[in-house]
């Protein structure tokens, strides 16, 4: 939102001759048909999938961590990995719908309803291992600093780990309050349109009752602005503090002072695949295309190579200041347990580095950023290169430290420590499945908002430009 | 509640919504609102509203967090329960600082929205009179409540004189209530969308 300018060689952020009412029918339509099987049979391997987290947890809960591979030397394998991840993954849908509303980034609009729901529900899947990494579950709200009758005892408010408890839920609270808000006029668009009760009353009860005046708009757009703002800074905060559980502490390979960008790089790295993932696949099961253009996957795929350069200098950074500091500790887990590639781990190094760096250099072309099947592709490729590095990050530092009395033997996970991962994919994708079907994937009141400026059939693009002479062009576009 | 007659336009371009609200505000008649599918920029100054003072209330919603923070913590570990913590000070303000932005950004984010939803009267559940259906969907809804000296065949004619599309006079109730839509509206019509 708030372009006021829009270049006439920029291209159209909506393709096609849309008017405000056939922008309303191309999104609604999808939530007033009846689900295709396709998307049937997507929602149950993913409640399969939950499941299947669900009775792993439950084997957790009730036997103890015993149920996981994770010993004395590596306290964190696969559930901080994969928390890590999730977070990560988080970052991109309020980075698109905050950072880039700051940047008067017009293109945000197609893409942000459906990064923001991403964003949610992968922080609902990262939440969970810490809170069952717990081992004692239903002792979680120890976390809470309340008066209690335990002393009272209160946490620790000097430690990165009680600043991430503050830090992921007060991001979860604010990324959705943030959606939620986007999403009330466009509910009430839906309820408008209802042609049966249920869907009536539902759309009714959500939109809260929505009209679209004037005042409420005003105030919309404010509150819009605000939390924008709030969320900037929020959205850095969270993955540095992230970062912090790692970098105060005195571990080989985890003590350093770049963790912070380095982190929000990834991030952001790994967030955008996310996407990229979802929207190429949603924008063509819901005939999307003028809404989600290629001109949107250019663009993600330019933020993919940027962020994934960024992390591919912090790692050769780690790298140098292994050797240049003349440490031990670190030299030998930067150069031996990481880098090395016959060291147990060394094979996961290298993966990281070639998912992480070499892979996402394609996307210098133009040609490959514009390609959907290369975009989809490497978008999972990034996915597995970031989990990687989660993985190396920990499991490399941890498995052999100061006393190789302690040297761990190989960690692998069992079958417990993956099914809780994959429960969460099921979680992940039963959310998305359900955002889909029932929730408008795209902000409809957001690209109404764009569609006169930047729409394709508004835009008189290069064809007039080249028409005009240059004193007309002077005259024209003067301002 | 008050059942109250109100004059209704609507218009299907923005291009000639502004023109008609400076002509009708211009005849002496007060705009009760414009019900848009989109924020339309400029309509608000065009209405003669003052600025919000959300982002105000947003501002002192912070500044309570940062203050919550900042006097919790340093109660809790100067005073309450003051933890050794490897001989560092109790009064750690530099270690603080995480949580003290954390929950500044908090109650800024849930004390604006819930003003927000205050002010404009949005809960579950809550039910409004809606002047045009497609006020959500591509129509700009202007709407003007009668008084005892306003002709509303005059202020229809002046309505259409300045490019809207349909016109009517409708009584409706003022405000909001709580029911569901489904009940008291009739359904849009499924023919009506193809």
């Amino acid at each position: 939102m708030h372009i006021k300018y829009e270049s006439q060689l920029r291209e159209p952020l909506v393709y096609g001759e849309k008017t405000y009412k056939q922008v309303t029918e191309d999104i609604v339509r999808p939530i007033e048909a009846k689900p295709t099987r396709l998307w049937y049979i997507g929602f149950y391997i993913a409640v399969t999938l939950l499941m299947f987290g669900v009775y792993s947890v439950y084997r957790e809960v009730t036997y103890g961590i015993g149920q996981w591979n994770l010993n004395k030397t590596i306290g964190w394998g696969w559930d901080i990995t994969n928390f890590v991840w999730w977070v990560g993954i988080g970052h991109a849908g309020t980075l698109i719908s905050a950072v880039l509303l700051l940047f008067r980034q017009g293109w945000r609009t197609g893409v942000n309803r459906a990064a923001e729901a991403m964003t949610i529900f992968a922080v609902m899947c990262a939440g969970q291992f810490p809170i069952f990494h717990m081992g004692r579950v239903w002792m979680a709200f120890f976390v809470m600093p309340y008066p209690n009758s335990r002393g009272p005892l209160w946490v620790n408010f000097n430690s990165p780990l009680l600043w991430d408890v503050f830090a992921i839920s007060t991001y979860f609270t604010v990324s959705l309050l943030f959606w939620y808000s986007g999403l009330l006029p466009d509910f009430a668009t839906v309820r408008d349109r209802a042609f049966t009760k249920l869907r009536k009353k539902l759309y009714g009860i959500a939109a809260f009752g929505w009209t679209g005046s004037t005042k409420h708009w005003q105030r919309h757009e404010s509150l819009s602005l605000v939390l924008a703002g709030l969320s900037t800074p929020l959205v850095l905060s969270v993955h540095t503090i992230v970062s912090f559980d790692f970098a105060t502490s005195v571990i080989p390979g985890w003590h350093t002072t770049i963790f912070p960008p380095y982190f929000v790089a990834g991030a952001i790295f790994s967030g955008f695949a996310m996407v990229q993932s979802l929207l190429v696949i949603v924008r063509k099961v819901f005939g999307l295309e003028d809404y989600i253009t290629i001109g949107h996957i250019d663009l993600m795929n330019k933020v993919i190579v940027l962020t994934g350069s960024i992390v591919g200098i912090a790692y050769l950074t780690e790298l140098f200041m292994g050797w240049y500091s003349q440490n031990k500790y670190e030299g030998y887990t930067f150069w031996y347990s990481r880098a090395y590639l016959f060291s147990p781990y060394g094979w996961s190094y290298w993966g990281m580095m070639a998912c992480n760096v070499i892979s996402p250099q394609i996307f210098w072309s133009r040609k490959m950023r514009r390609n959907v099947f290369v975009t989809f592709f490497m978008s999972i490729i990034v996915n597995i290169g970031m989990w990687f590095e989660r993985f190396v990050i920990i499991v490399t530092s941890l498995y052999r430290d100061y006393l190789p009395s302690s040297w761990s033997v190989y960690y692998s996970p069992t079958i417990w420590e993956i099914g809780f991962y994959m429960g969460t994919f099921g979680l992940f994708f039963t959310c998305f499945f359900l955002f889909a079907k029932y929730f408008p994937v795209i902000a409809v009141a957001e690209i109404k908002y764009v569609l006169k400026r930047s729409g394709e059939s508004y835009k008189p693009g290069m064809t007039n430009l080249e028409a005009e002479t240059a004193e007309e062009f002077a005259h024209n576009h003067a301002h | 509640m008050a059942q109250k007659k109100f004059v209704v336009g609507c218009f299907d371009d923005e291009a000639t919504l502004f023109p008609a609200v400076k002509q009708v505000r211009t005849a002496g008649y007060k705009i009760k609102d414009v019900y848009t599918p989109f924020p339309v920029h400029g309509l608000d100054h065009a209405l003669g509203m003052r600025e919000t003072s959300l982002h105000t209330a947003g501002f002192i919603y912070g500044i309570t967090g940062t203050t919550t923070a900042i006097s919790c913590i340093s109660w809790i570990f100067t005073k309450d329960w003051p933890l050794n913590i490897g001989g560092k000070p109790h009064f750690a303000l530099p270690a603080w600082i995480p949580i003290i932005f954390e929950l500044t950004v908090l109650f800024a984010a849930v004390g604006m929205v819930l003003t927000f939803c205050y002010l404009c009267q949005l809960a579950p559940g809550v039910k409004k009179h809606h002047f045009h259906k497609r006020a959500t969907d591509d129509l700009f809804v202007m709407v003007i409540e009668c008084t005892d000296k306003t002709n509303a065949d005059d202020l229809q004619a002046l309505l259409k004189s300045n490019g809207a599309v349909e016109t009517e006079t409708q009584v409706a109730e003022d405000g909001w209530w709580f029911g569901t839509y489904d009940k008291e509206d009739d359904l849009y019509n499924q023919k009506q969308l193809a």
